[in-house]
């Protein structure tokens, strides 16, 4: 009952954040803010993340390839693979579920206890489009960038990786990462990095705006932001995965 | 002037208003006193429309503001300003910005005009050099002035003040009452405060309505509240064991005499 309770008001929520906005210049403008405070400061763990699982995943490929038959660009490719099909659209977006969605629920949610949302309601504002309506569009749109750049310093960081410690010489590994690309795989990992994106910004916002209580209640609706939205990239990862590359 | 009539609200089964029925008219302050539960903040949220009313009606000035849609309530909206008990200012937004919100969203006005207005609005309520502070940076009594500042900043007919005194020192308390006894006379709004505080009732109460258990139990001015029989109003008025006393001092002076 719970489950359904929540489905139902999602939608009916969703149906609210996109009504009309308010004033176009103040829409772009909140666009414009969202995408600094949740996308550029997204980059540095982004980068720190795509670096060393980059790395790790190079590692432990050469380390795992025992055969001496199999060659040694074998590494660039599988590292390759990995970060483009899985890593970077799907663990960057779990780990942006985490960092994005709590601050998303929490600020929210701590406009609602404050009633900070009323006073935005008794004004004949749209509080729901007003305040998520932007944080969709900013995540939809800055998601992509920060996936590509995922791919670029992930991949970087298994090259790092394979010739600092010598076990992947760095002309094999460049041509690994080379080896046998198909082009839709970066198109297929854009297109879950902008569901994935809407799933973030939409479900955290919807446990922000219906948070009711006190802090603690803040708490407990930015830990559940985090854990449905994780819930709802890897259902959704498996859902896209079977329509796209089936 | 806004009417209140029949009206009922329930949440989960559990009935908060019972039949509620009042008049709050124009250029008065009109208080709606009660003990904490009685019903009151329920009461002014579903005269703002926070809460919808599950019967009855709410009138502003002849229009039905229950019985419309939320679209075409936009109108009624645009005319009131409300003080929230805890002021409700958005934090991410410095003073000026706060006060200048409602002039971005809704008016025409360009940006010296708007800069012209957030100055008027921030020196009428007695604040100076704070457009550029964050809320956090303010005091109690300034946030409340500052979220005053912002609900009159579009001109309102209607002024809702949730509990302005809660968590005030004595004299703010009495500081922010007069501004919102000024502000009501200056500008001939309607305005309802909700409050448990007798030194506002005493102080600015011009119309009373006292809400018990979600029944308005008693009505009148704040002249009369003192003489009231009133079983439940005595009763909520002289847990004050100051104005206990000053109710047996005046009625041995009236048996004296």
């Amino acid at each position: 009952m719970t489950f359904l309770f929540h489905t139902g008001r999602y939608f009916m929520f969703l149906g609210r954040v996109f009504g009309k906005p308010v004033k176009p210049g103040i829409f772009m403008r909140q666009i414009i803010d969202e995408i600094d405070d949740l996308g550029i400061g997204s980059l540095g763990i982004v980068a720190i993340i795509s670096v060393f699982i980059g790395a790790v995943i190079t590692l432990q490929t050469a380390y795992n390839i025992e055969l001496p038959i199999i060659p040694r660009y074998t590494v660039g490719v599988a590292a390759r693979d990995t970060i483009l099909l899985e890593f970077s659209s799907t663990i960057v977006s779990l780990i942006l579920a985490g960092k994005v969605g709590s601050h998303i629920a929490s600020e929210i949610g701590t406009m609602r206890v404050t009633e900070q949302i009323d006073a935005l309601d008794v004004m004949g504002i749209n509080s729901a489009s007003y305040l998520v309506f932007p944080k969709v569009v900013a995540m939809v749109f800055i998601n992509p960038f920060l996936v590509m750049i995922s791919m670029g310093i992930g991949i970087f960081g298994g090259w790092a990786a394979g010739e600092f410690t010598g076990v992947v010489p760095s002309a094999e590994y460049i041509y690994g990462i080379q080896y046998a690309f198909i082009p839709f795989y970066i198109v297929y990992s854009l297109i879950k990095s902008v569901v994935f994106g809407f799933l973030i910004a939409t479900i955290s916002g919807y446990w922000g705006y219906y948070t009711s209580g006190g802090s603690l209640e803040v708490g407990r609706c930015s830990t559940r932001a985090v854990v449905v939205s994780s819930i709802q990239i890897l259902l959704f990862n498996l859902i896209l995965t079977q329509m796209l590359l089936a | 002037m806004i009417e209140v009539k029949n009206v009922f609200k329930s949440f989960e089964g559990a009935e908060v208003l019972k039949n509620v029925s009042a008049l709050f008219e124009p250029g008065k302050v009109n208080l709606i006193i009660g003990r904490s539960g009685s019903g009151k903040t329920v009461l002014l949220k579903s005269i703002v429309g926070l809460h919808e009313i599950d019967r009855g009606e709410i009138i502003y000035d002849g229009r039905d503001f229950s019985g419309m849609s939320e679209k075409n309530r936009k109108d009624i909206r645009k005319e009131m300003g409300m003080l929230f008990q805890g002021s409700a200012l958005f934090d991410s937004k410095t003073v000026g910005e706060n006060v200048r919100f409602p002039l971005d969203v809704f008016s025409d006005m360009s940006a010296s005009e708007k800069d012209d207005r957030v100055n008027f609005c921030l020196n009428r309520v007695n604040l100076e050099n704070v457009n550029e502070l964050f809320p956090s940076e303010l005091s109690g009594g300034m946030q409340k002035r500052v979220a005053i500042a912002r609900a009159i900043s579009l001109n309102p007919k209607y002024l809702f003040c949730d509990e302005p005194n809660s968590g005030l020192d004595p004299r703010t308390a009495i500081v922010i009452d007069e501004l919102i006894y000024e502000i009501t006379k200056e500008y001939n709004m309607t305005t309802i405060v909700n409050t448990h505080d007798m030194n506002s009732v005493m102080g600015i109460g011009e119309k009373v309505v006292f809400i018990s258990e979600g029944e308005k139990c008693w009505e009148g001015t704040k002249e009369n509240i003192l003489t009231s029989d009133n079983s439940r109003l005595n009763e909520f008025i002289y847990a004050s064991r100051f104005l206990k006393q000053m109710r047996e001092e005046f009625s041995k002076t009236k048996g004296e005499n």
